[in-house]
Order: C-alpha cells, then structure tokens, then sequence
C-alpha cells in the first residue's frame, strides 16, 4: 500500500494539445479516489501516467514518497483494470491471473497460492480452465479484477471498469468494489464519467473538466457546495438547474422568482437550484416569491416523480451540458427546470405549478468565472 | 413447437437469418448458376495436367485432348522420377521454401511490430519508402540483385535463393496493418504486468497472429515453391535446380514428353495442396477480440 501524489503534473501531446494542466493531488494510503468528468476531460490520461503509459510532460508522480516520472511501467508496482478488461484471449483465466507473477519469477508454489487466494476470493475457481472468449461480462470483468489483485500491488487503477456492465451487474459489481476495497484497504485511483458511481463508491472525488482539477472533496460536500458552475452542472443526477439571475440591493432574481441574499455584490449572477430544492407552492402561499414552472414531461420513477418543463427565465451554462443529449431544439427564451416530487404527486403536462425554493438551499455563481459565491 | 416444426438452420444453405427469398424452383441460391460455370473454368486446366499425366505420349499428342485415356499410365510417374534428379530438386526445393518461409515469419513479423506500434526517428518516411519498392516489379531490379549475389558468391548455390528472399515487403505491410488492428490495451496490461517488449511480442502479439501469420506463410510458401524466373537466372548447375527448374529440363527444344513433365508437376503441386488443408483452420476469424468488452 502506498499513498500517490500528483505534483504540478501537465500532460501536453503534439499539436499541442493539453490533456492534463498543472494536476495537483494527494491520494492518501488505502484511499479510494475517484476521478471524475465527462469523456475527454484528462481523467484518463491521468491514471495512465501513474500506470507509467504515458509519459509525464512536466511535473512529478509520486508513490510512497519516491518519483517514479522515470520508472518503467513493470517496476511500479501497480495494478491497472482497463475498461474493456484486457484479458489475454488466448490464455485460460488460470493463466490470465498467474501472467504477471510469472514476468516477476515468482515462484511456482506461491503463484499457485495467490491465483488460488484470489480466485476463492471473487468466485473464479469454477472458471479457471475457460478462456476469455466463453465468459460472460460479469465474469470477465471479475477475471480483470483478479488479474489485478493477485499482484498484491501498492495501488490499484480502475479505468471505468464497470462501464461495459449492464445496468444491473453493474449496481451489483459498484456494491462488490466497495466491499472488496473494505476488505483490503489498496489505495484505488478510480476514473468514470458516471457520477453515480462517482458519489457512492469513494471517499473523496476530484471532479475534472477540460485537463483541470475543478473540486476535491468528500461526495457529500461536492454535492452540497459546489466549487463552481461545472461542478454543480456535473456532479447530481438530474443536474442542478442554472439560470442567469441579477443581483440588486441584497435581492437576487430570476425572472419572477426573488429571495434575499446579502454579500452579493450589484449584478448578473448564476443561479443555481438543486431539483429536490425546489417544491410546488401551496395556493395560500405566504407570499413568497415563486416561479411558474409549465409541466413538458412527468417520469414517475417509483420512489420519486422526476418533473422536466420550463420556467420563464433564461437558462445559463455549465459547460458540463451533454450536447449529444438534445434531442428537440432549444426552446428559446424559457430556461428548462427540472423538479424532484414525491412519488405521491402526479402533476398532468401542459400544467401551470408554481415553485418555491429554500433561500438556503440555492446556489450563486459567478457570472465571469464560474466561481461559487458565499 | 410441434413435432414436425423445422428449425430453418437446419436446411442447407441456410443461416437462420431472414433472407430475401429464392426463385422457388431452385434448390440453390441463382448467384450458383454463374459461380459454378466460373469455378469449371478454374478447374479445367488441373484436371487436363492430371489426366494428361497418366496418358501415353502419343495420346497427349491427340487433338482434340483426349480427357479420358480409358487406361491410367501410372507408369509415368515412376518414369518421370528415373528421367531426372527428382529427389534432389525437392529436397533443394524444400530447403530454400522452408528457409524463406521461417525467416519471412520471424523477420517481417518483427520490422511490422516496430512499425505498427513504436515510434522512431523516420518512420512514416522508412515505410513509405518500404512500401515504393513493392511497385517495382522484379524484371526491373533483376539485374542490379543479380550482381549483388554474385558478389556475394552465391550464384549457383542455393543461397541465391534465399538470401535476397528472407525478408519481402508485402508481409511487412500486411502484417503491420494487422498488428494495428489488435487490441493496445492487451500490451499494455501487459506492461503493466511486467513483461518487456519482446516478451509481449512474443507472448501475445504472435499467438494473437496466427492467422495472419497462417495467411503469409501460405502465401510466401507459394511464391517461392513456385518461384521460376530467379531460379533461372542465377541457378545453372542441375544439382543446385529447384523443382521448377527441373520440370522445365522436360521441355526439349524438339520435342515435349508432356505425360512426365505433367507427372512432374502433380507431384511438385502436392506439397501445396497438403499445405492449404493444414493451415486451413489457421485461416478462421482470429481470436484476437475475444477477451474484450462484455
């Protein structure tokens, strides 16, 4: 076990682009991190230069104290699950697992006790003469988790590795990762772009965006305090709701919405609201402000009743928006909302709801920067 | 499903897809009625040399060809191995194939690896360069190779044979395209694991290979078993002839004894044929993806 440390790392390629900009982070021993953001955002890029397959532009790894910018891949002493598992095809799971003992001379008696430890371990003894090609998803997945385990490594890196499972196993899998990493306390570097994922499988998350580090932190405060517009446009599922609001004398406003926030200084100001923050207004309000929301989609899920329309105000960007998830055009001038019911309410679209929402439980960014404000 | 239900894969012919159907008349898909007749074309010339080996002289004289003799001369064939150093020229044959097949394995499959998957200095310019020789043809550059080998001291010899042939472009090129197409992520994880480079090459980029090892094998085996106009050129010593030199000494200026030069050539042939069965299965889809994804 070992703690990892990026100091001031860049990872710039040809061209140049620039993959990874100045990336400072300290995984502490037996910590499970998670490296989270969309596709393309450097995470990736990240964990493969702590694997040693890609080289380090500037700036220094570190594991257990000692840089390691310069070590071959083989000499780190560290484990890799890929996304698509990697596994030999052409060799048994048996061997699949013993092949990296076997490039370290290990000796044939305790290669047999490992492979048989770690097969015990995730169920694989039914399964060692098979090749890759006659397991099942979930099977091979558990083959690459082993083949990874069985070298005892100082740390463990998880390149999504559970994003080829359908949904179910992979709910399955996400509870077994946590359990397994209970159980052997490896440091774990763990890269995905699920933000599911991401809130409950580590202990702290770093949210990255466009090669840089946006917010580290327990899931819980990322979650609750968002370091800027990304982060909270990126981290819950739906998404926060941002629109652009104007700060004037302690009242800040979006459309007809209206609440007091003090500190604020004179002007444009990204609002943000939570979709659970939000509740429909009962018809004798106490007066407070609300904002009319039109009803487009219901979707009962069960435990919760998601609620997309549109209010009248103008939507503002968080740059973590999945252009490839629009599937109708904009609908112009009104901002999209999207509101969390309980499963008992079951409002009809094309309905009117008018909403109301904690002063306390919204958010303020900066126009400009994107920064949190408060 | 009841008992006289068919499973539709079962029939010939059939993969158990929907398919568009058929002129209801015909057992067989139409494409056969000009695939056949093409396949004839192909096979008329094998059948008239196997034939034409167990005539007499006089009946392959005939015209028309006589295509079925009424009795077999399998004397020819003992007749054609007396009338010359058949022995020899297999067994050179052999040597110079094998040898060339086993270098061009080894040699191509390394210069493909360096190229598929390492970076140096002039690379892209070194296999373009590469790949411009293959638009050379061999009449073109007879001549200059020729003198080459001859400097060398081999004209005569059965290194003359071998030498400028251990290594050709068309296997670096094929097999550096396949190469591209494996996986990156099982050398890495390989890496990762501890092997060094030639330890992945040789633990899983080659058994990885196979068929496209299988493909230029074959391939490489038939240019040089086959291989006529670079033997002639630098091969004038009988002892040191290649099969296909041989069966050329059957061809005299006046006359042709074409029942044992075509018994020659069956015999030349079989190696081939045994070949392609063998390395058939090798051909199957390789298994190269199988350990991927879920």
């Amino acid at each position: 076990m070992a703690n990892v440390a990026f100091d001031h790392v860049h990872k710039v390629y040809p061209g140049p682009t620039v993959a990874v900009e100045d990336l400072t982070l300290d995984v502490g021993d037996g910590e499970f991190l998670i490296l989270v953001g969309p596709s393309g955002c450097g995470k990736s890029t990240a964990l493969r230069m702590v694997a040693g397959l890609e080289k380090i532009s500037s700036g220094t790894v570190c594991v257990d104290g000692r840089p390691i910018n310069d070590v071959p891949p083989k000499d780190r002493d560290i484990a890799m699950v890929f996304q698509n598992y990697a596994l030999y095809p052409h060799m048994t799971v048996e061997r699949n697992l013993a092949f990296g003992l076997r490039q370290r001379k290990t000796p044939r008696a305790e290669i047999a006790r490992r492979v048989g430890e770690v097969s015990a371990t995730l169920g694989l003894e039914e399964l060692m003469k098979r090749r890759p090609g006659q397991l099942s998803g979930g099977q091979r997945q558990r083959v690459a988790m082993g083949r990874a385990l069985v070298r005892e490594p100082k740390a463990f890196l998880l390149d999504e590795p559970l994003s080829n499972l359908d949904a179910k196993l992979r709910v399955q899998m996400r509870a077994e990762l946590k359990k397994l990493h209970h159980r052997l306390g490896v440091t774990t570097i763990y890269v995905t772009h699920d933000q599911v994922e991401a809130m409950t499988l580590g202990e702290r998350i770093a949210v990255m965006s466009a090669g840089r580090l946006q917010q580290i932190g327990v899931p819980q405060d990322v979650y609750d305090r968002p370091a800027n517009v990304f982060v909270a446009g990126f981290i819950g599922s739906p998404p926060m709701n941002l629109f652009q609001g104007s700060a004037a004398e302690g009242t800040v406003r979006v459309g007809s919405f209206a609440f007091a926030r003090t500190g604020v200084r004179d002007g444009p100001v990204t609002v943000g609201v939570r979709p659970e923050a939000f509740r429909p207004a009962a018809d004798d309000a106490d007066g407070r402000p609300r904002i009319e929301a039109l009803i487009d989609v219901v979707e009962p899920l069960g435990d919760e009743v998601l609620v997309h329309g549109t209010v009248d105000a103008r939507a503002a960007q968080s740059g973590a928006e999945e252009e490839d998830a629009m599937l109708l055009a904009d609908t112009g001038t009104r901002a999209a909302v999207t509101v969390r019911l309980d499963p008992g309410m079951r409002p009809e679209p094309g309905e009117r709801m008018p909403l109301v929402a904690e002063p306390s439980a919204i958010h303020l960014f900066d126009v400009e920067r994107g920064v949190r404000l408060s | 499903m009841s008992a006289t239900a068919i499973d539709p894969r079962t029939l010939p012919g059939e993969t158990g897809m929907v398919e568009p159907r058929r002129l209801a008349w015909l057992p067989f898909s139409p494409w056969h009625l000009l695939l056949f007749p093409m396949a004839l074309v192909m096979l008329v010339p094998l059948v008239w040399m196997v034939v034409t080996s167990l005539e007499t002289l006089n009946q392959t004289r005939h015209f028309p060809p006589i295509l079925w003799p009424g009795a077999f001369q399998w004397s020819n064939y003992p007749a054609a191995l007396r009338s010359a150093p058949f022995g020899r020229w297999f067994w050179n044959t052999t040597v110079v194939t094998c040898v060339v097949v086993a270098s061009n394995l080894l040699l191509c499959s390394l210069a493909a690896y360096a190229f598929a998957r390492m970076e140096f200095l002039g690379k892209k310019v070194v296999y373009f360069l590469l790949l411009a020789t293959l638009m050379v043809p061999l009449q073109v550059i007879l001549i200059p190779t020729f003198l080459i080998v001859k400097q060398l001291g081999l004209v005569n010899h059965l290194g003359a044979l071998i030498v400028p042939n251990l290594a050709n472009v068309f296997g670096i090129f094929m097999l550096t395209q396949f190469f591209r197409t494996l996986p990156i992520e099982l050398e890495e994880a390989a890496r990762i694991d501890g092997a060094g480079r030639l330890k992945i090459f040789f633990t899983i980029v080659v058994p990885l290979s196979t068929a496209a090892l299988a493909t230029l094998a074959v391939i490489q085996f038939m240019w040089t078993w086959n291989d006529f106009l670079w033997p002639l050129v630098t091969i004038f010593n009988e002892q040191a002839y290649t099969l296909q030199l041989g069966l050329q000494s059957f061809q005299g200026s006046h006359t042709t004894e074409w029942n044992l030069l075509m018994a020659g050539n069956v015999m030349s042939m079989i190696p081939m044929l045994v070949l392609f069965v063998v390395a058939q299965r090798w051909f199957v889809r390789g298994i190269a993806t199988q350990g991927l994804k879920g």
